[in-house]
């Protein structure tokens, strides 16, 4: 069965451009449009991989994070953040927080995909 | 011994040469810029040229060195490896071949030809290859990885990094367990494993690092690069080498003259598992060693006619040890009964070693068919890949040799009449790439070879009307595919509209069905609507000896091969009784016909009072065969029948038993389908 990745980004072009790449790599992938939505989102289904912006309306990518390992079924679930080179210090916050790994923008759609394989396989 | 002619000896080494020149030029034209290719064309051509002239194959020798001089250019990079040279070098490859074979007769124009097409294509403008980059080399590394107790907490899968580790080569993985906390202790979600990798990969130490890219900053992590040295080093070595263990403690242990790694564990120097990651990494180490010196030198050369001697006297050693048993069985000695037994466990392993002997992977054979393709698809015209599955696969050397021509043919078969033309394949929305698969798998006592196009497949409709215009069919009848596809074995039989060079002539397949059915095997066709056409020989594994399934028939007796036995029953009055007419037996809620082999072969004698019915099966068709009793397992050494009894279609061969009598080997396979047949009739009729 093909899993299923939710992307929470509040740039409706980048979530088209991650729906796309991952949806051509065998994924299944579901949107949320801040950290708000992506939470509530989660608590109504499992996922297989979380993959969030940083800086959002609302909810920010921190937060959201932090929020998601405090629900049981979240614990273990990897959690992707998209940032910026200029992010290092809210980098870390986040892995603090929980994140599994990061891709920095912009990035070419192969290294979303590798990611994608690497923490959760084909 | 006698001594060998010193030029047979170069034949012999020369067509390996050329054989593995060959391999070398088709790789080229998918990878022209491997240097390692390059440097063992180069190679053989060399290996050629020198002993050539010295066991006075001259004329090999002046060509061999023109090609050679011209590899020596591409070796130098100042030529790249077209396509065009490639093309050029087989054909040339191919006049050493008939140089080689016979030097008066080959035609020296032929060779002037080539050497002219050769001199052409280097003289074709063309860009300088590009500095190719060097093969990378192959290193083995230590790699120590400790995660951090949240990481998988955090979403981080350790199995996905160590899959991750063996995609990059060769691993062997151990699991340090020993800071998992006692069970009440233990938190689910955390990490205790520690891992131990010994990794045999062609890439970078980078490669490596970026499987732990997310995890890097909080684990701990060491990778080593350890040399594959000859001989490898003692465990004590490692484990001194790894801090697993001090010099003190490995001293003090080898002082002891036992098994090191026992002794320290004993004593609390090391953990098992520490120990078990420091045996394993030795391990990997002597893999890798017998890997590289498996890829120099480590066969000897035996003529084939010796291993069949060999196996003739390991068929009669089973022919011997048969009639002992049977002497030793009435319990005379138990001191002769126990040396009996020991023969009889030797011998049966000796069997299974000399038959190991002949089995030769058939990877040796596909080989061949990458040059039969790659010429046929460019005279063709048409673009045909093929691919090749188990090439692993062994089978005995005598059934590998015969497979050669038809394989040939089938696959001449898919490519001219299967595989469409490029712009056909574009048309129907296929790539223009035509895919042949060439595969080889073990199932049961069977070998099933497949040959397999993705082209436009049968045309049932046509095969049809054919056979009925042959009278080889009754007209308007509807019989299933495989048996319909059966017609094409016909001899003479074509279904194409014109004779190409290749194929179209109507032989060839019957060719192929003759061939096939002396190995006794059998050959199914299958096309499916959605395109394509697959013909699979089912292969025996070995022609020489089977365990057979020893039964007595009124006064005579008979082996069938245990691979096709499924069961043994009895065959109850009831049944018997009620089954004048139909003979049908109710196994496990399954209707199985049945055979009476006493009718069958005439048998006057009275039978015995509790029937045996063996249960046999060939493909998914079973049948019962009543017989008066089962005696046993029977080591069956097969005697092929005489010419004058070959049309016997029952028996496919004959064995000589313990007593010096002989048994007929039943033909199961054609048993099954009598049975089922006159199944047929019988419904048929009422």
């Amino acid at each position: 069965m093909a899993k299923t990745i939710l992307s929470v980004d509040d740039s409706a072009s980048m979530r088209q451009m991650v729906k796309l790449t991952l949806a051509a790599a065998g994924y299944d992938v579901i949107e949320a449009c801040d950290g708000n939505q992506g939470l509530a989102t989660a608590r109504g289904r499992a996922v297989d991989m979380v993959l969030t912006d940083l800086n959002m309306p609302g909810m920010d990518g921190v937060s959201l994070i932090r929020e998601l390992r405090k629900l049981p079924t979240y614990t273990g679930i990897p959690i992707i953040l998209l940032t910026t080179e200029s992010d290092a210090i809210r980098k870390q916050e986040a892995k603090s927080a929980g994140a599994t790994g990061w891709i920095t923008k912009p990035f070419q759609p192969e290294q979303l995909v590798s990611v994608a394989k690497k923490v959760i396989g084909q | 011994m006698n001594i060998s002619d010193p030029k047979d000896v170069f034949r012999q080494e020369a067509q390996d040469l050329l054989a593995q020149l060959e391999a070398v030029l088709l790789d080229l034209e998918h990878r022209p810029d491997d240097i390692e290719l390059i440097d063992s064309a180069f190679r053989a051509l060399h290996t050629i040229k020198g002993s050539g002239s010295m066991f006075g194959f001259e004329a090999v020798a002046a060509f061999t060195h023109h090609v050679e001089t011209a590899f020596d250019r591409v070796r130098k990079g100042s030529v790249a490896p077209s396509r065009d040279l490639i093309a050029v070098a087989l054909q040339a490859q191919d006049h050493m071949r008939s140089l080689i074979d016979n030097q008066e007769a080959a035609d020296t124009r032929t060779g002037d030809a080539i050497l002219t097409a050769l001199q052409r294509v280097f003289d074709a403008p063309e860009a300088v290859s590009p500095a190719a980059a060097p093969t990378p080399q192959e290193a083995t590394w230590r790699i120590r990885m400790r995660l951090p107790a949240d990481v998988m907490a955090n979403g981080t899968n350790p199995l996905l990094l160590l899959d991750e580790l063996r995609g990059l080569g060769t691993a062997t993985i151990t699991a340090l367990t020993d800071d998992i906390p006692p069970l009440a202790e233990i938190n689910p979600t955390e990490c205790y494993l520690g891992w131990d990798v010994v990794l045999s990969t062609s890439q970078p130490k980078s490669a490596i690092e970026d499987v732990f890219i997310f995890v890097r900053d909080e684990m701990s992590l060491e990778i080593e690069r350890l040399d594959v040295c000859d001989p490898v080093p003692r465990i004590g070595e490692i484990l001194t080498d790894l801090q697993y263990a001090s010099k003190d403690a490995v001293d003090a242990g080898l002082a002891q003259q036992k098994p090191l790694g026992e002794i320290l564990v004993k004593a609390g120097e090391v953990s098992p598992d520490k120990l078990a990651s420091a045996l394993a990494e030795q391990q990997h180490l002597q893999r890798e060693n017998v890997a590289q010196k498996a890829s120099t030198h480590a066969t000897i050369r035996v003529p084939a006619e010796r291993l069949d001697e060999l196996m003739d006297r390991v068929g009669e050693l089973v022919i011997a040890q048969s009639r002992l048993r049977q002497i030793t069985k009435s319990g005379v000695d138990p001191q002769a009964t126990s040396v009996a037994e020991e023969i009889e466990r030797l011998v049966l392993e000796l069997r299974d070693t000399t038959m190991g002997i002949r089995m030769v992977p058939i990877g040796s054979l596909f080989g061949r068919f990458r040059r039969v393709v790659h010429d046929l698809s460019r005279d063709l015209g048409k673009h045909v890949a093929l691919t090749m599955e188990g090439e692993e696969t062994e089978l005995d050397k005598t059934v590998i040799e015969q497979l050669n021509d038809p394989l040939v043919h089938l696959i001449r078969n898919a490519i001219d009449h299967g595989i469409e033309d490029p712009d056909v394949r574009a048309a129907a929305g296929k790539p223009s790439e035509g895919r042949i698969l060439l595969a080889a798998r073990h199932a049961g006592t069977e070998v099933l070879i497949t040959v397999r196009d993705d082209g436009r497949g049968l045309n049932r409709e046509r095969i049809r009307a054919r056979a009925v215009e042959r009278g080889l069919l009754p007209a308007g009848t509807e019989i299933p595919d495989n048996e319909l596809f059966q017609v094409l074995f016909q001899p003479g039989f074509s279904t194409a509209e014109k004779v190409t060079s290749l194929s179209g002539r109507g032989v060839g397949m019957d060719v192929v069905k003759r061939t096939v059915e002396a190995l006794r095997s059998k050959i199914d066709i299958a096309s499916p609507p959605s395109g394509g056409t697959s013909v699979t020989l089912r292969l025996p594994l070995t022609l020489a000896i089977i365990d057979g399934l020893l039964v007595r028939i009124g006064n005579g007796r008979y082996v069938l091969p245990l691979g096709t036995v499924e069961e043994c029953v009895e065959l109850t009055a009831a049944a018997d009784a009620q089954s004048r007419g139909r003979s049908f037996l109710n196994i496990r809620g399954e209707l199985v016909p049945f055979m009476r082999l006493r009718e069958l072969f005439a048998c006057k004698t009275p039978p015995d009072e509790f029937q045996k019915v063996v249960i046999v099966s060939s493909g998914d068709l079973k049948v019962g065969l009543v017989v008066d009793q089962v005696i046993g397992d029977h080591q069956t050494v097969i005697k092929s029948l005489s010419k004058l009894h070959s049309d016997i279609a029952m028996f496919s061969g004959a064995t000589i038993l313990g007593d010096g009598t002989v048994a007929m080997i039943l033909d199961v396979p054609h048993l099954v389908e009598y049975g089922q047949v006159r199944e047929e009739r019988l419904k048929a009729v009422g």
